[in-house]
């Protein structure tokens, strides 16, 4: 077991870890953050998406070691209180989610993109978001809502 | 799946890592991850011992060296798409990182990383041939530089010993394009086709076409002897033994490779 040290939505968190328990699991099993789903396990659907040191990452690919020292925000940690996230508000509002289970790796993978590009295009939110996949419905209200999330300034 | 159990040592130095790599003949570096994580995810690479030098962040820069352009090899792929050095002097590079995987694959993954790893799929290799890079290599012995002809031995295979460490990669500054075919969104290269302009010279690498990256050496030829784009782009596929798998057949990488190489020489 290796002891880890990390920022987790702003509280530190000290575990044990086995050098292959990946962060998602970390997350969900250990520290009960249950908000991170796990879709494909490989890399693809970004269900996982959280953001490492303010970066979006895919958890199932990061070993919690590696987050060792590091910040780490799920989608519990980005609202206040009950007042959701300018990001989580506008998917709200845009009904750009149908089962949700995608969602919290949309709402942690699109603030990460508005952080790099405030005002992105219709072409720069897609491609921005080709790490996340959705096997509901389809993109066009999550785009709706990235546009209006960029518009509110989030 | 989880991955087998290994050993973790995160390496506080290049020199430290390099001693670690001596202590055990199946260890293996963890840089970013992001080739290494699944495939021992998938239990197709098992080492007993991981060498973290995620944390070498000394290895995370692009500046100018002389005739070239030096690149620390941790630098992560985001970082290289939006370096203003690359963009002005070998902005291929950048256009090539761009398109591997999506974005939080690019947040993690580094230009090192992909490249030991190996596979020949990746976008990276095949910038790095067509540009002649040189890489820089520092084991037990001392540092030394291999050409990226020699770089790439196989599938998964280079020309690293065990106990050597790929600290940075230089390439010269040169126009060019990288033109990448795949079937969906995020993912690996069905075929891809770098084309470059180096000291003058037009050098062509393909993608996905072999067991490693592959120099189109008959395409090259034939446009230094005064062929159209479209003529020596005919010869794309000399050579090669593309593969047939679940994206393409091979008959069909070669079609790709030839209309691939005559838009990249015709974007020259």
């Amino acid at each position: 077991m290796t002891r880890i040290a990390l920022t987790v939505n702003g509280s530190r968190c000290d575990a044990d870890v086995e050098p292959r328990q990946l962060l998602a699991y970390l997350l969900r099993d250990q520290l009960g953050l249950k908000g991170t789903n796990v879709g494909c396990d490989t890399t693809s659907c970004g269900a996982c998406t959280v953001l490492l040191d303010g970066e979006s990452v895919k958890s199932c690919t990061v070993f919690a070691v590696q987050a060792d020292g590091c910040e780490v925000t799920t989608v519990e940690g980005i609202s206040q209180g009950r007042e959701l996230h300018p990001v989580q508000q506008a998917f709200h509002e845009l009904h750009a989610l149908q089962c949700g289970y995608c969602t919290p790796g949309f709402v942690m993978a699109t603030i990460s993109l508005l952080k790099e590009n405030p005002n992105p295009s219709e072409e720069e939110i897609r491609l921005g978001l080709e790490g996340n996949l959705c096997r509901c419905t389809g993109y066009h209200n999550i785009v709706r809502a990235v546009q209006a999330a960029a518009r509110a300034g989030a | 799946m989880i991955a087998a159990a290994f050993e973790y040592e995160l390496a506080g130095s290049v020199d430290e890592a390099v001693a670690m790599l001596g202590g055990d003949e199946d260890a293996k570096l963890l840089a970013g991850g992001h080739s290494l994580i699944p495939a021992m995810r998938l239990r197709f690479s098992r080492p007993s011992l991981l060498v973290d030098i995620g944390r070498l962040d000394d290895l995370r820069y692009v500046h100018e060296n002389g005739d070239r352009i030096a690149i620390g090899a941790l630098t992560r792929h985001a970082e290289l798409v939006r370096d203003p050095v690359l963009a002005q002097h070998c902005a291929l590079l950048a256009e090539a990182a761009a398109l591997i995987g999506d974005p939080q694959v690019r947040h993690r993954g580094t230009i090192g990383g992909s490249v030991a790893h190996g596979d020949p799929a990746s976008d990276l290799g095949t910038i790095l041939l067509t540009l002649d890079a040189e890489l820089v290599a520092r084991g037990a012995d001392g540092e030394r530089t291999i050409r990226a002809a020699e770089f790439f031995t196989g599938p998964f295979e280079n020309a690293l010993g065990h106990q050597e460490v790929l600290t940075e990669i230089r390439v010269p500054r040169a126009a060019g394009t990288y033109l990448k075919h795949v079937r969906r969104a995020h993912d690996w290269a069905t075929v891809g086709v770098a084309a470059a302009r180096v000291d003058g010279r037009v050098q062509v690498g393909l993608t996905s076409m072999g067991t490693t990256p592959l120099r189109a050496r008959t395409v090259e030829e034939a446009l230094a002897s005064g062929a159209s784009p479209a003529d020596a782009a005919a010869h794309a596929a000399d050579g090669t033994m593309p593969p047939t798998d679940v994206s393409a057949s091979s008959e069909y990488r070669a079609h790709l490779a030839r209309v691939l190489v005559r838009r990249a020489l015709e974007r020259l």
